[in-house]
Formats: structure tokens, C-alpha cells, sequence
């Protein structure tokens, strides 16, 4: 194992983020959520689609939006919160394996 | 709506489609004997090993292995049994809950990935443990994930009968030759899960979705086309809904009326929220090989919900078809209809294969769930509880043992409760399990809950749950555990009985919070740290295998 450099952060607190575009993922994860909990708003046969009537189309649709709006959220939570690498930290765990290997 | 089809009853054996289905059967097995030497590890012995595969999964593994444990019996038989017997709200739920999994999941997941890697949690018990150093909350969870898995497992036998059964293998003459199949496909499962651990499941949900997407790109073209298109689908199954069900009395439902709007959308938050509770879930997201699999996989496992759906609605292509589900006892049983639907329509062999499709669909999420259940045993009870100086072998040795008792107890079910509307198994689970989402989830934030609080508001979501359930009369049967749906307190409509038992399981919770510290009780030491939460694969002590397996196939 190797010895890992020290560094002067306290991993005790969360890792700094874009407040910003964490709000902006939050707002597209929710945005499947509200659509498909009100069912008063799709729960009907007109308009259909290619004999589809509306309340399975429109959900159907909400397969490939859903899947959209995680993978733009997945992108900016990436961007909004770049890893804080933990090598320099000791936490008691470590530090009592250090000592038995007489570090 | 007229029958297109004569009703083809259940007559007798399909030998060709049986062969078949023997044949793709006895390949899984022998490859799920095989598995054990795939990416050999240096022993089997390890808990780790047999139970995790080494946590060493890449994204495209890990994509097979949660779309062979989400997408199962439930989907294949249980569902469109639904749509066919009682409609829209009793199945089609399934659409919108396989949608919104993937923000919930995506939302707290990472996190438990984090913090799990740093610490060695391998089960939701052993965060609950770290968290609060609680070993009552820490067993409390354990035992509900077993339970809840059971029924669930259950469901999976189900699928696998209702395709023997259609398949004419079975009898009503003796209860031992009714239910040979059975037993032979539930000790076929044990034997190579018991040889194999994870890999097993992970070597054949290849086999499983290749066998599954062939079938479905068939069934979904093919289907509809012959029995008139999707206008006369959806016209058949709209007459059908509109008549009283000759079992309950009661019509079934197309879409669903301004008063089964709660109970629809509770169904699919409470199914979402739930699935993730489950010890196999957890099991398999953990198994993958840094925090953002998890995400990304979120964004790219909802087609497996465009399936489900398309799955969902073969329930009423079988209307339109005039499919009769006849026992073999003579009996209707909705729990045939898509077997039956694809015996009626396909060539024998090609029968066979979806048969196969069905009952291997079925196998695969049975092992992951045996397995993973086994694991919670015998880490949170056994080792914790029962001998805490266990070695690895030991452990290993009761989890390859639970996992049969967990199938058995499984069978158990199969054989005692109402088969009639399977969906209800996973919805039973669904009850129990969703009581230690506080307990798990809102630990992954934030330590406000009390310990204490928290174990009282499980008991008593457990206890209001199990009660309410209990006293859900099946219509037909006139059996407890009839259904999941219950009247909501305040609100009045039709809601899932998890969803109202979580809720009083959150306000008890909150109460008794207050009520702990104000009479400052200890809520226990807290082993995390904030940083915890984010710590991704390369930071110290994430790799926790002393013998780390370098055979990743990379991330895409």
C-alpha cells in the first residue's frame, strides 16, 4: 500500500457543488414524476395514435422523455459536482491500519 | 367483440414445444455450471465472491444482470394476466412504475453506492447498523427484506408453472403430479444457484434476454397484425372492461375513472419506490463498478419499460384473440394467458422457444433473489446475532444454505396462497418492503430521524400493512390477501395499502422523533462521513476484495 500524500481537506462535509445545476437536475427528475402521478391529466381515449388510444401512447412517450431527462440530469450532476478524491484522508480506520504497518 | 380464434382448450402435451423448452432448459443449466469458472476468482469460499461476483461487473454486465432481475414472470405472465382479467389500473400501472424508478433510483442510489464501498456494506441491514450502530433497526431491515423477497420468488414459480401447465405437462389426478414440474424446475434452479453464486444469473441473462427480445420483436409485430391491428385490440378489450368480470361481479377498467386515480398512481410510486428496497436490487447495483454505472444505467434501462408495456398489452391482444386460459384441471386461470396466447398462434417449436423465453425470465431473477436474500441472512442475522466469530467459509457455507430455504419457503407460498392474480405476490412483497425505505433512504441524507423512531414507525407500517391485506377478500375465493388496494384514511379512494402504511410509517417516525430527543435518548454512533456519500471507485478503501480481480471489461 502506498502511503498517500496528505491533503488539508475535511471529508467530513459535502463536496462543493453548482448549486445552480444540481436545481436543474432536480427540476428534470421531477419532471417524469409530476406527469405521470397526475393521472387526471392523461387518463382519456382521444386523440389517438395509430389506434393507440391517448392514455397508453402518452405514456409510452414518457418511456423516451423519462430517459432523456435522466441522461441530461446524469450529465450535469457530472459537471455540477466533480469528484473530491479522498487519497489524502485519514480517518480512523486508516490511521490504525498506518500503525500497525508502523507508519 | 367476436372470438377470431376457435377456443383451443388445454388438450394435451405439445411434444414439440415441450422438446424445445427442455432443450434451451438444460443449456442454461449447463451454463450456469459453467459460470463458476467465468472470470475465475481465487475462491469461491468468500462471501464476496460467491455472493457479489466480486463486485468487478462493467456497465453492459450489470445492464444484463438488472434487466434480468426487473423484467421477469412479472412482466411476462403476471402482468398481461392482469390487463386481460381486470384491466388498466391492475396492470398497466406497471408502465408508469418502471418509468419513474429510474429518477428515484437515480437520486439516492449513488450515494448508497459510495457509502457502501467505503465502509463494506454489501446489504441495506449493514448501512442501517453503521448509520446508527443499531442492531435492532439493522435486524428489523434484515427481516424484512427476506420475508418481502419471498413472495416475489414466488411469483417467478407461478410464471414457470403457468408454462408446463400450458405446455400439458402436469395433471389434476394426484397433487404430486400436479406439481412435478414444478419441483423439478425448482430444484434445477437451486442445484446450479448453490454451485455458482452471482455469476450464474449474470451468464445466463444473455442467454435469457436474447431468448426474450426474439420472442417479444415476434410477438409485438406478429400478434396484433393477425388478430386485426390495435383498433380491434383496443376495441375488444374496451367491450370486455365495459362487462361485469364473471369471477368478482364487477367490470373491469379501459382507463381508469376519476376514482382510480389514486389508486393507479400509488401503485406505480409504491411499486417504484419499493423495488429498490429489495436485498436482489441492491445486490446488483452494488455489483456494478463505480457510482456513475449507476446513473447511467438509469438513463438507459427505460427500455426495458417500453417493453414492459408493449408486454402488458399482449393481456388484451389474447381479448381480441379470444385466448382461453383453461387449466389443466379445466379450470380458467388468467395466470395462462400469454403461455396459452402463444401456443394458439405460433408454430409448436417456436412456442417452445417463448416458453423457454418465459421460464428461463423466470429462473434468472429467482437465483439473483435467493441469493441476495441469502446474503442479508447471513451477514445480519447469522453472523451478527447467531455466531459472530463466523469465518468467510462458514458464512459462505448458511448463505448457500438460506437460499434454499428462502425457495422453499417461496414454494410454500406458491402452494397455499391464491395463484389467481399473481401480480398480487410482488404487490404482497411490495407492502413490506416499503416499510424500510425510511429506515434506508432518508438515513442516506440526513441522522434527524431517531433510531428508535424509526423502528417504531417500521413496526407499526408493518403491522397496519399485514392487517389491512390480510382483510382484502377476494371476490372469487373468498381468501385473505385477495389484493393490495384499500381504502386510504382522509383521502377515501382506492390507494395500495404499502404506499398508506409508508406514510403512517414516516408520521410515526417524525412524531416519535421529537418525543426520543426531547427525552434524550441516545441515537447511537454515526461510522460515516459526509464525504462518504460521494466517494467514487480509486479513493482509499473503496476496493475492498483482498484479492481484486483485474478482469473488468471497461466502461463505454
Amino acid at each position: 500500500m502506498v502511503n498517500p500524500e496528505f491533503d488539508d481537506v475535511d471529508h467530513d462535509t459535502v463536496p462543493p457543488a453548482n448549486k445552480g445545476l444540481l436545481a436543474a437536475a432536480g427540476v428534470l427528475l421531477a419532471l417524469p414524476l409530476i406527469a405521470l402521478a397526475w393521472v387526471g391529466s392523461y387518463a382519456r381515449v382521444e386523440p389517438k395514435l395509430a389506434g393507440f388510444p391517448f392514455f397508453i401512447w402518452y405514456q409510452f412517450l414518457w418511456v423516451f422523455l423519462c430517459s432523456a431527462a435522466t441522461y441530461a440530469a446524469y450529465k450535469l450532476v457530472l459537471r455540477a459536482r466533480p469528484h473530491r478524491p479522498m487519497a489524502g484522508h485519514r480517518d480512523a480506520e486508516t490511521r490504525r491500519r498506518d500503525e500497525e504497518l508502523g507508519r | 367483440m367476436t372470438a377470431m380464434l376457435p377456443a383451443a382448450a388445454n388438450t394435451g402435451v405439445n411434444y414439440v414445444a415441450l422438446a424445445v423448452l427442455i432443450v434451451l432448459f438444460l443449456l442454461v443449466t449447463v451454463m450456469g455450471f459453467w459460470a463458476s469458472r467465468w472470470r475465475q476468482a481465487t475462491s469461491m469460499e468468500s462471501l464476496d465472491e460467491w455472493g457479489l461476483g466480486g463486485r468487478k461487473f462493467g456497465t453492459w454486465v450489470t445492464w444484463f444482470l438488472l434487466g434480468g432481475d426487473l423484467y421477469t414472470a412479472y412482466t411476462f405472465v403476471a402482468v398481461p394476466a392482469a390487463m386481460f382479467a381486470l384491466g388498466s389500473v391492475a396492470g398497466f400501472f406497471a408502465v408508469p412504475y418502471t418509468i419513474v424508478l429510474y429518477p428515484i433510483i437515480f437520486i439516492f442510489m449513488s450515494r448508497l453506492w459510495s457509502v457502501s464501498h467505503r465502509h463494506g456494506y454489501v446489504t441495506p441491514a449493514d448501512f442501517v447498523r453503521g448509520r446508527y450502530s443499531s442492531r435492532p433497526l439493522s435486524l428489523a431491515v434484515a427481516l424484512t427484506g427476506i420475508l418481502a423477497t419471498m413472495p416475489y420468488i414466488a411469483l417467478q414459480l407461478v410464471g414457470i408453472q403457468a408454462v408446463l401447465e400450458v405446455a400439458g405437462v402436469g395433471g389434476s389426478q394426484n397433487i404430486i403430479a400436479k406439481d412435478l414440474p414444478l419441483f423439478i424446475a425448482f430444484a434445477l434452479l437451486a442445484a446450479y444457484t448453490y454451485s455458482s453464486g452471482l455469476r450464474a444469473p449474470a451468464v445466463i441473462a444473455f442467454v435469457k434476454d436474447t431468448l426474450i427480445y426474439l420472442v417479444i420483436i415476434v410477438a409485438v409485430i406478429y400478434l396484433p397484425s393477425k388478430f386485426g391491428g390495435w383498433d380491434t385490440i383496443f376495441g375488444a378489450a374496451e367491450t370486455k372492461m365495459a362487462k361485469p368480470n364473471p369471477a368478482s361481479g364487477k367490470p373491469g377498467v379501459f382507463i381508469p375513472n376519476s376514482q382510480q386515480y389514486w389508486a393507479y398512481a400509488t401503485l406505480a410510486f409504491g411499486s417504484a419506490m419499493a423495488l429498490f428496497m429489495y436485498p436482489h436490487s441492491i445486490t446488483a447495483t452494488l455489483s456494478s463498478g463505480s457510482r456513475n454505472t449507476i446513473r447511467r444505467n438509469a438513463s438507459i434501462l427505460p427500455a426495458y419499460s417500453f417493453v414492459l408495456g408493449l408486454l402488458a398489452l399482449l393481456g388484451w391482444v389474447a381479448i381480441a384473440a379470444g385466448t382461453k386460459p383453461i387449466g389443466l384441471d379445466g379450470k380458467p386461470n388468467a395466470q395462462l394467458v400469454i403461455p396459452q396466447l402463444f401456443e394458439d398462434s405460433f408454430p409448436s417449436w417456436f412456442a417452445g422457444v417463448a416458453f423457454a423465453a418465459i421460464a428461463i425470465g423466470a429462473l434468472v431473477p429467482a437465483a439473483i433473489m435467493s441469493i441476495a436474500a441469502a446474503n442479508t441472512f447471513t451477514r445480519n442475522v447469522y453472523k451478527e446475532w447467531l455466531k459472530p466469530d463466523a469465518t468467510h467459509a462458514d458464512q459462505a457455507r448458511v448463505g448457500k444454505l438460506v437460499s434454499l430455504i428462502v425457495k422453499a419457503f417461496a414454494l410454500i407460498f406458491v402452494l397455499t396462497l391464491d395463484k389467481q392474480n399473481a401480480i398480487n405476490f410482488q404487490l404482497l412483497g411490495g407492502i413490506w418492503i416499503l416499510q424500510t425505505f425510511p429506515a434506508l433512504v432518508f438515513s442516506l441524507y440526513t441522522r434527524w430521524f431517531h433510531r428508535w423512531a424509526l423502528l417504531a414507525g417500521w413496526a407499526v407500517g408493518m403491522i397496519y400493512g399485514t392487517y389491512t391485506a390480510y382483510n382484502v377478500i377476494n371476490p372469487a375465493t373468498k381468501g385473505h390477501f385477495g389484493g393490495s388496494l384499500a381504502a386510504m384514511p382522509i383521502i377515501g379512494d382506492m390507494g395500495y395499502i404499502a404506499l398508506t402504511a409508508f406514510v403512517i410509517n414516516v408520521v410515526i417516525a417524525a412524531i416519535l422523533t421529537f418525543v426520543f430527543n426531547a427525552m434524550k435518548v441516545d441515537n447511537g454512533v454515526d461510522e460515516t462521513i459526509r464525504g462518504d456519500y460521494f466517494a467514487d471507485e480509486g479513493d482509499p478503501r473503496v476496493e475492498k476484495l483482498e484479492t481484486p480481480i483485474h478482469l473488468q471489461t471497461g466502461n463505454p
